[in-house]
């Protein structure tokens, strides 16, 4: 009988079932919640934003791929979150031209010019939409009322009135998310349960999370603040669960993770209690963002055996 | 949580599959001839000491240890050698390997008996004599071990067996647990140890029930049963679990006074001291998704694999042979390589369970770092690797990587993360050398 050649290749020569791509879906599985109540809250223009980004997203890494005569790397799926978490971070009323400007700059200018996944040195969705905040003030802050607009609430939000209502129904206007805001940001109970879903199939770590949130009402509860509204409101839920654990852009040990959710609770309560601006959250991650390599350096893990090297 | 801080070592979540776990050991059959290769350990390979048409017994001499670190190889049949030739082994080396036709009267070679041992000096000597290797696959020399340079008080007999599919360790637990302590008891006694531990993994439940009812009441002598997670095994790992000490870098156990010893090497000791007749047979895993009758069997050292597939059947064409476990096992490049001393198992694997999904771009997520069990960085080594920087890479000290699989398993990328670790290693060791 002829015999095949056996394979030969290094150890180990099995691997888990996880995929770059499994990860990625893992991560559109858990926004699902937040984009459906963004659509009932803001109405159908909201998934109209979050289509067009997504199209936007996949359209430039496709094209950019096939113009640097790269390998397609779109089926992975990681365009695909980066266009939902752009959108997320948009107001429903922006003008869809600009919403594919902030996928320009996502995907093109901040992921692949830099060398495509796994190489981008900040958060591409959160870098969109600082550019667009600088570039389209005006459009970006642009907060709708919701759809049938409940509470009163004309287009400010309620980071930005402060606490005018009285507590029970701003709590609940807080976790439905049924107040002005970008489309995707309102909902706190959507958000945790896509956080927390994320946690339990172990697409992320709770560290930097938890460590986030802690130091805000930590923070909040120091400095006088009301700690339920700063938790619940503006970017916070959407950036401490999904933004601020971009892999790529958050440090890797666990001791780094924790170090990481500190700087980003310090830096939005600095911005968001003692400056004028109301992108608290976006520059604390785009600070931390650049520090990674940083803290990655100093939060190294010790190996075994390794105390008395050097 | 702490501990978690320092270092995540989560290692790798691995399936167990030790579905032959239950089953006894199956003698099989005297093949038609055996293949010694004169190297089956870590160490200079062996200097044959016959030549063709000469007569062998079942113990007899066939290669003489090329070194202090090294050990001998004995015929496991009686009967003529056919020729003594050279083997391309699957490490890519081609050594010497004696060739032998039994007759099958299965002779023991007269001169056997079994060894006086009183101190640790005749303890290695027997060791030597038996041409023992460390059973786990290491095949480190056990007579080397056995003559440590400073006093040891703790003995860890190694039964974590933490590779799926492999069963081996845990049969002969089951199976042989009066030959495992009377070779415990050799050299907790030889070389003045204070303290045993049996460490078993807690897939193991069989295991570890008899391991604990027969050092009841023993003093000095306990059960440390370990959470089933590769690589719970892996000699630091595992002295870092049972005694929480650190082996330094570049260091051996010895260093923490420590030794360890895999089960099956321990039980092999004691049962030569008891008959005098050296390592010559040894029990396998024969496994895998191409295998008919997966079980346990015991094989006459040198028996070709092919002869050890066709006892236990095929099904399906075999796509991929490995000799050991998944994670740490070597691919063999052809059927007719012989079974070696150190060979824990042979698993055979179809095209469809041999496929490996291609590696895409890493996206740093940082699991590699997480499970590697000595708390490396992979991805930060692979980054230093590749812009070729030595400094990075001794400061990350991937010398002390032990090539376990951890990193490359749980890679969402599917990148040959440990492969890379082993390519920088030898970066490293390159450029030291200069």
């Amino acid at each position: 009988m002829e015999e095949k050649k056996l394979l030969v290749s290094a150890s180990p020569h099995i691997v888990d079932g996880s995929s770059t791509r499994g990860l990625m879906i893992h991560v559109i599985i858990a926004l699902v919640p937040a984009m459906i109540a963004s659509a009932i809250i803001f109405g159908a223009r909201a998934l109209a934003v979050v289509a067009v980004t997504v199209a936007a997203c996949v359209l430039f890494e496709a094209l950019f791929n096939i113009l640097m005569k790269r390998p397609q790397t779109v089926s992975d799926c990681s365009a695909v979150v980066t266009g939902i978490i752009l959108a997320f971070n948009l107001p429903p009323t922006i003008p869809l031209w600009t919403a594919v400007v902030g996928a320009f700059v996502a995907i093109v200018l901040v992921k692949q010019l830099f060398g495509g996944i796994g190489m981008n040195f900040a958060n591409p969705a959160l870098v969109g939409r600082i550019a667009l905040f600088l570039g389209f003030a005006a459009h970006m802050t642009n907060y709708a009322a919701p759809a049938g607009a409940l509470d009163g609430m004309a287009s400010a939000t309620p980071l930005a009135l402060g606490a005018e209502q009285s507590g029970v129904s701003m709590l609940r206007t807080l976790v439905l998310g049924t107040h002005p805001g970008m489309l995707g940001e309102t909902c706190a109970l959507m958000l945790v349960l896509g956080g927390v879903y994320l946690i339990a199939t172990g697409t992320i770590s709770p560290a930097i999370p938890v460590t986030y949130l802690a130091t805000v009402a930590v923070m909040s509860l120091l400095l006088g603040q009301d700690v339920v509204l700063q938790l619940l409101s503006g970017g916070l839920l959407l950036g401490a669960f999904f933004m601020a654990t971009d892999y790529v852009t958050s440090p890797f040990t666990l001791k780094g993770k924790i170090v990481f959710g500190i700087g980003l609770g310090v830096i939005t309560c600095a911005i968001r209690f003692y400056s004028n601006m109301n992108e608290g959250v976006s520059f604390a991650l785009l600070l931390m963002n650049l520090l990674v390599p940083y803290i990655n350096d100093l939060t190294r893990q010790k190996p075994l055996g390794g105390g008395k090297a050097k | 949580m702490l501990a978690r801080l320092k270092r995540a070592a989560k290692g790798a979540r691995v399936p167990h599959l030790k579905g032959t776990a239950g089953a006894a050991t199956v003698k099989m059959p005297l093949p038609e001839k055996i293949v010694l290769p004169m190297q089956q350990h870590i160490g200079a390979p062996c200097t044959p000491t016959v030549k063709k048409g000469d007569a062998v017994c079942v113990g007899t001499v066939v290669g003489r240890a090329g070194g202090p670190v090294s050990a001998d190889i004995h015929s496991g049949v009686s009967g003529t050698v056919e020729s003594v030739d050279s083997v391309l082994m699957s490490g890519g080396k081609s050594v010497p390997a004696v060739v032998i036709v039994p007759d099958g009267l299965q002779t023991p070679d007269p001169s056997l008996a079994p060894p006086q041992v009183t101190d640790a000096q005749s303890l290695a000597k027997a060791a030597r004599d038996c041409g023992l290797v460390g059973l786990g696959g290491a095949g480190f020399p056990v007579a080397v071990k056995l003559a440590p340079r400073s006093h040891l008080d703790t003995l860890v007999i190694n039964g974590a067996e933490c590779e799926p599919y492999l069963t081996a360790d845990n049969r002969e637990f089951l199976e042989c647990s009066d030959t495992v302590m009377r070779g415990v008891k050799a050299v907790k006694e030889c070389l003045s140890i204070e303290r045993v531990i049996f460490a078993i993994e807690r897939n193991k439940p069989e295991a570890i029930d008899l391991m604990f009812s027969l050092v009841q009441g023993a003093e000095g002598y306990s059960v440390k049963p370990l959470d089933s997670r590769y690589p719970q095994g892996a000699e630091k790992v595992l002295i870092e679990k049972t005694t929480g000490r650190e082996v330094p870098r570049g260091g051996l156990p010895a260093d923490v006074g420590v030794l360890v010893m895999n089960v099956t090497t321990v039980s092999a000791l004691g049962r030569f001291l008891d008959t005098g007749m050296p390592l010559t047979t040894r029990r396998l895993t024969v496994d895998g998704d191409a295998v008919e009758k997966p079980q346990n069997v015991e094989v006459v050292i040198g028996t070709p694999i092919r002869d050890v597939l066709a006892f236990c059947g095929l099904k399906g064409d075999v796509a991929k042979l490995l000799m050991g476990g998944p994670m740490m096992g070597i691919a063999v490049p052809d059927l007719d390589q012989p079974v070696l001393k150190q060979n824990n198992g042979l698993l055979a694997f179809t095209e469809k369970k041999a496929h490996i999904p291609a590696p895409g771009p890493c996206i740093r997520c940082g699991r590699c770092i997480e499970a590697c069990p000595l708390g490396l960085s992979p991805v930060e080594i692979a980054g230093a690797f590749n812009r070729g920087d030595v400094d990075a890479l001794n400061a990350l000290m991937v010398d002390l990587c032990m090539n376990c699989g951890s990193c490359t398993y749980v890679c969402p990328a599917k990148r040959p993360v440990s492969q890379t670790m082993g390519l920088a290693k030898l970066m490293q060791r390159k450029a030291g050398k200069k």
